[in-house]
């Protein structure tokens, strides 16, 4: 009688493209986009805010369908 | 005798639709059940959404209908993002969201917390407070700028007896400093007792027995607050906010019926800047784009929200 052990399924998906991390960086985007839109400081991040904050939600729906 | 009957209505029923009615799976069922409520939603939602993010791309004004609509790609969303006048609105909204925010949450628990105590006639005030949150807007709007009156309304004569400042000096909606807090009140008056339900369903639904087992453990009432209260009404306090936090960042009624967004600009919420820009100089495409702008920052904030939210939950 032979002892097989249990083979764990190996997933293709990349490591640095799972979903715990990526799902961060998005989250990250969009904060980050969040406040440059109501701070009080410079115009310049307050142009770029939209773009940034685009990005993290437009990542944060893709993202979010990836593999843990 | 009932099954003849049954027998003679099957066999009186046209083939075709009785193999029809026959054939349908359950899924087939459910999506039949469904489907008006999707079309509805297509319809009322989801197109005019679309609607709104194609005109964002073009000078389409909805006063001139018969005039040639010229696709500008992205030049709405460059002069949005560069006008100063819309930053400041965007700095208002925000200081106008966080304080309401911050003031419905501190007082919405407070008060869930004290009527949790199931005091005599909890009950009654229970029903007292949720008063302000059945009336209309229309009504709360036009009932405080009475009592704002410095002539004769009732919150400066208040005022005027707590700090001795005449009260005609206390001009809650004319006065630049003051106009914001005036606004900051009425909601914060209004919206509180939404905030106290959601967190008194939040107290109620902590277990007994586990204040119970802190008793026998001789917990202090205070540790008992910051170890078994709080973080088990946390999720409810949060989706408080979150519902808070979306309505207040469209907030208009209000802010147009007490102050229509002065005096000057010093009110000026972005829903304000929104409608003078769609209802009074016309600018459909340029205020579409602006719609979308505020959009995408509302969407975004409540994905972060609701992955926060999840892994309260999950502790």
């Amino acid at each position: 009688m032979s002892m097989t052990s249990p083979q764990k399924h190996k997933s293709r998906w990349p490591v640095w493209a799972r979903r715990g991390l990526m799902e961060n960086i998005a989250t990250v985007l969009i904060a980050l986009g969040f406040l440059m839109l109501f701070q009080p400081f410079a115009l310049s991040l307050y142009t770029y805010s939209f773009i940034t904050m685009l990005a993290g939600t437009v990542m944060f729906i893709i993202v979010s369908k990836f593999p843990e | 005798m009932l099954n003849r009957t049954a027998e003679n209505v099957a066999r009186a029923t046209p083939e075709p639709l009785a193999r029809k009615v026959r054939g349908i799976s359950d899924k087939g069922l459910a999506w039949l059940f469904i489907s008006p409520t999707i079309l509805l939603l297509l319809a009322i939602n989801i197109f005019p959404l679309f609607w709104a993010i194609y005109l964002s791309f073009t000078n389409y004004r909805a006063n001139r209908p018969n005039e040639v609509v010229k696709n500008l790609g992205f030049a709405n969303y460059q002069r949005i993002l560069g006008d100063k006048d819309i930053w400041i609105a965007m700095q208002t909204t925000a200081h106008f969201v966080f304080w309401t925010i911050l003031l419905q949450t501190l007082i919405g628990f407070t008060l869930a917390w004290l009527i949790d105590r199931k005091f005599r006639g909890h009950a009654f005030w229970t029903t007292l407070i949720l008063v302000p949150m059945m009336l209309s807007p229309a009504v709360v709007g036009n009932f405080w700028r009475f009592l704002y009156e410095p002539q004769i309304g009732l919150f400066a004569y208040a005022i005027s007896f707590v700090t001795g400042i005449p009260p005609t000096n206390i001009q809650m909606l004319s006065n630049v400093s003051l106009a914001p807090w005036s606004i900051i009140i009425v909601d914060t008056w209004m919206w509180t007792p939404y905030v106290m339900l959601i967190c008194l369903a939040g107290l109620r639904s902590i277990p007994e027995y586990i204040y119970e087992a802190a008793e026998v453990d001789r917990a202090s009432n205070w540790r008992q607050f910051w170890s078994i209260t709080l973080p088990m009404a946390l999720p409810f306090i949060m989706l408080a906010v979150l519902f808070r936090g979306i309505e207040n960042f469209k907030m208009f009624d209000m802010v147009n019926l007490l102050t229509g967004g002065g005096p000057g600009s010093t009110t000026e919420v972005a829903s304000i800047t929104l409608k003078r820009q769609a209802f009074e100089s016309w600018r459909t495409g340029y205020s579409s784009a602006f719609a979308i702008i505020l959009f995408v920052a509302v969407f975004g904030l409540a994905n972060i929200y609701v992955k926060a939210l999840n892994k309260v939950k999950q502790r």
